[in-house]
């Protein structure tokens, strides 16, 4: 009798009622607004206002084609394009160089690198645009996409470098023993033993700078004011004033610049969550 | 032997673990790491102490800091960002922070079902630019978005200029921000919970204990290492954030300075220019950068020293 009645609370507290009520309340505040964004991209200045948190009556992709002809958006979605390419290229190359050297290096001045790299993890990049604008302008990088990778790559290392150097420490020795005993000379080891192996590493180094390249807005804002130079979410700045009334372009726009992002992450969700998360999983 | 000093650039040799070659592995990474990060970080304390630009600048000693401090118009708009940033702060610590423990502990609940379904949903706010999120609530914060649906709804007065009104622009701005990244704290609060061993767990059911005591007394305290991590992102984030504000309020912290934040104030004198002047004074710039540099630390010197374990 007792064993019945604590299974079946049992039950009833597996189902877990008041969790699952929370945790439905919080999906519909994250992504009733996301709903919104989408929705309202495909209806009429006048749906909007008479309809504003239904499904359009009639869907029109008018705004989109006014959004894609009016600004040069197929430039701007291509100069972000080009940042994140080169950026995330450059930071994983390096990084990986720098990761497989500080790996087996094991020396009192391998270990100070190692720690410098670290301290750049703590601290935000931004503290340094003062100096960073000038020695732009002094190289004459200034309106040109260069100040941006360099600032990126820069930005990007610390945590691509420790990343690595911990994933690498990790490997089972054995792995490439074989290749090291044959003697085999050392960047080949690089690119045909350790690269491979770290290839889960590079995905979570690459997702946990994509995004935040993709979406920063600070040293676009500061570094470029040429309108062939703008990256996308720049332009968005620009282009929401100028839409300013014009409620379902703003819309469209907006969906415009946040999609890519979301799509990608709903199809490798699992990819995102390990990359954005990894800067703070320490060692 | 006599070749060992080429052969980095052959690539040849086998791995030596004192072979001073592994420079040059490094070298790439460093000279940029140095050049456009940690360079123009340290030089920005440097500029920090001179007024003017490239080609015409002074050394003024600590006037900056001076007029940040003290100086009658600076001081008033630095000490009310700095407030603001706290206030900032202390939403996405109380809130967010709990917030994502809370759905952190919910989502490793073995027995829940749907639990990679809500976990999906609750990240994709943070996948959107700050400023797309920022723009888009601005949109439907403004009181003719749905205006007249919500009174014909009996929700008339959800219709409100919420980012006009002093009293509760800064508020409001806070938690659009804790809505887009509370998905960050509980990702990484559940991948510190998965990683307890279940071995503990039972042991402590065994035990008698409820859950509450459970996440108290064995839970929590295994988790604190991320617990101090999240704090210090959190920190760090909040104290140069700008782009909500500049999507949301302006750069100028409408209504009246009241969003400004620490980042925007930075944004402003060091960069675009202060209204009404309206021209950058890199000087006072660099001393707000450096005073955010050494709160930092201030702030994340004895948060790791607290949580993360003793070695």
């Amino acid at each position: 009798m007792k064993k019945e009645k604590r299974t079946s609370s049992l039950r009833l507290q597996n189902m877990h009622i008041p969790s699952h009520i929370l945790m439905i309340f919080w999906t519909f505040i994250a992504s009733f607004p996301v709903y919104l964004l989408v929705i309202n991209s495909f209806k009429t200045k006048r749906a909007i206002y008479n309809n504003p948190f239904g499904l359009p009556g009639i869907w029109t992709g008018d705004n989109y084609v006014s959004v894609v002809k009016g600004g040069n958006f197929f430039q701007y979605f291509g100069n972000s394009i080009v940042v994140v390419v080169v950026s995330l290229f450059m930071i994983l190359f390096l990084g990986s160089l720098t990761a497989y050297a500080l790996a087996h290096w094991r020396t009192k001045i391998s270990r100070a690198v190692y720690f410098f790299f670290l301290l750049g993890m703590m601290l935000p990049i931004k503290i340094a645009t003062i100096r960073l604008l000038e020695l732009m302008k002094i190289f004459d990088l200034f309106n040109s996409l260069w100040s941006l990778f360099l600032v990126y790559i820069a930005m990007g290392l610390p945590t691509a470098v420790f990343i690595l150097t911990e994933f690498i420490h990790g490997l089972p020795k054995d792995l490439y023993e074989a290749a090291y005993i044959d003697g085999a000379p050392r960047t080949k080891i690089y690119y045909s033993v350790v690269l491979p192996l770290i290839k889960p590493a590079l995905a979570t180094v690459g997702i946990y700078n994509l995004v935040p390249i993709w979406n920063d807005l600070w040293f676009p804002l500061i570094f470029i004011t040429q309108e062939d130079k703008k990256t996308v979410l720049l332009a968005v700045t620009r282009l929401q004033g100028q839409y300013a009334t014009d409620w379902p372009r703003v819309f469209a726009l907006l969906t415009l610049s946040a999609l890519p992002v979301i799509l990608l992450y709903l199809t490798m969700s699992k990819q995102f969550v390990a990359g954005l998360t990894a800067g703070a999983v320490k060692g | 032997m006599q070749t060992k000093k080429h052969s980095a650039f052959r690539g040849g040799g086998a791995i030596n673990p004192s072979g001073a070659y592994w420079i040059w592995y490094i070298l790439p990474a460093i000279i940029i790491y140095i050049m456009f990060m940690a360079y123009p970080m340290i030089d920005s304390v440097r500029l920090s102490l001179y007024k003017g630009t490239t080609g015409a600048r002074t050394f003024v000693g600590f006037d900056n800091y001076i007029k940040l401090f003290s100086d009658e118009v600076i001081s008033k708009r630095f000490w009310n960002a700095f407030g603001n940033t706290w206030v900032f702060f202390a939403y996405h610590m109380l809130l967010q922070n709990m917030l994502g423990l809370l759905f952190a502990v919910i989502l490793t609940n073995r027995t829940m079902k749907g639990r990679r379904f809500y976990q999906t949903i609750i990240f994709i706010p943070c996948t959107i630019a700050v400023m797309v999120t920022g723009y888009l609530f601005k949109l439907l914060l403004n009181p003719q978005f749905g205006g007249y649906a919500l009174r014909d709804m009996g929700l008339g007065f959800l219709a409100k200029p919420w980012l006009g009104d002093k009293s509760t622009a800064l508020n409001v701005v806070s938690m659009v921000s804790v809505w887009q990244w509370v998905g960050i704290p509980t990702m990484m609060f559940v991948a510190g919970l998965q990683s307890i061993s279940e071995d503990l767990l039972e042991a402590s059911d065994i035990e008698g204990c409820n859950s509450w005591q459970t996440f108290w007394f064995i839970k929590f305290p295994l988790i604190l290492p991320i617990v101090g991590m999240i704090s210090i992102l959190t920190f760090v984030s909040n104290f140069n954030a700008f782009d909500i504000i500049y999507a949301m309020e302006t750069p100028n912290g409408a209504p009246d300075y009241s969003t400004d934040l620490i980042g925007s104030l930075f944004y402003r004198y060091g960069v675009a220019g202060e209204h009404p002047i309206g021209i950058p004074q890199p000087g006072v710039g660099a001393a707000i950068s450096t005073s955010i540099f050494f709160m930092l630390l201030i702030g994340v010197l004895p948060t790791l020293r607290a949580t993360q374990g003793k070695e």
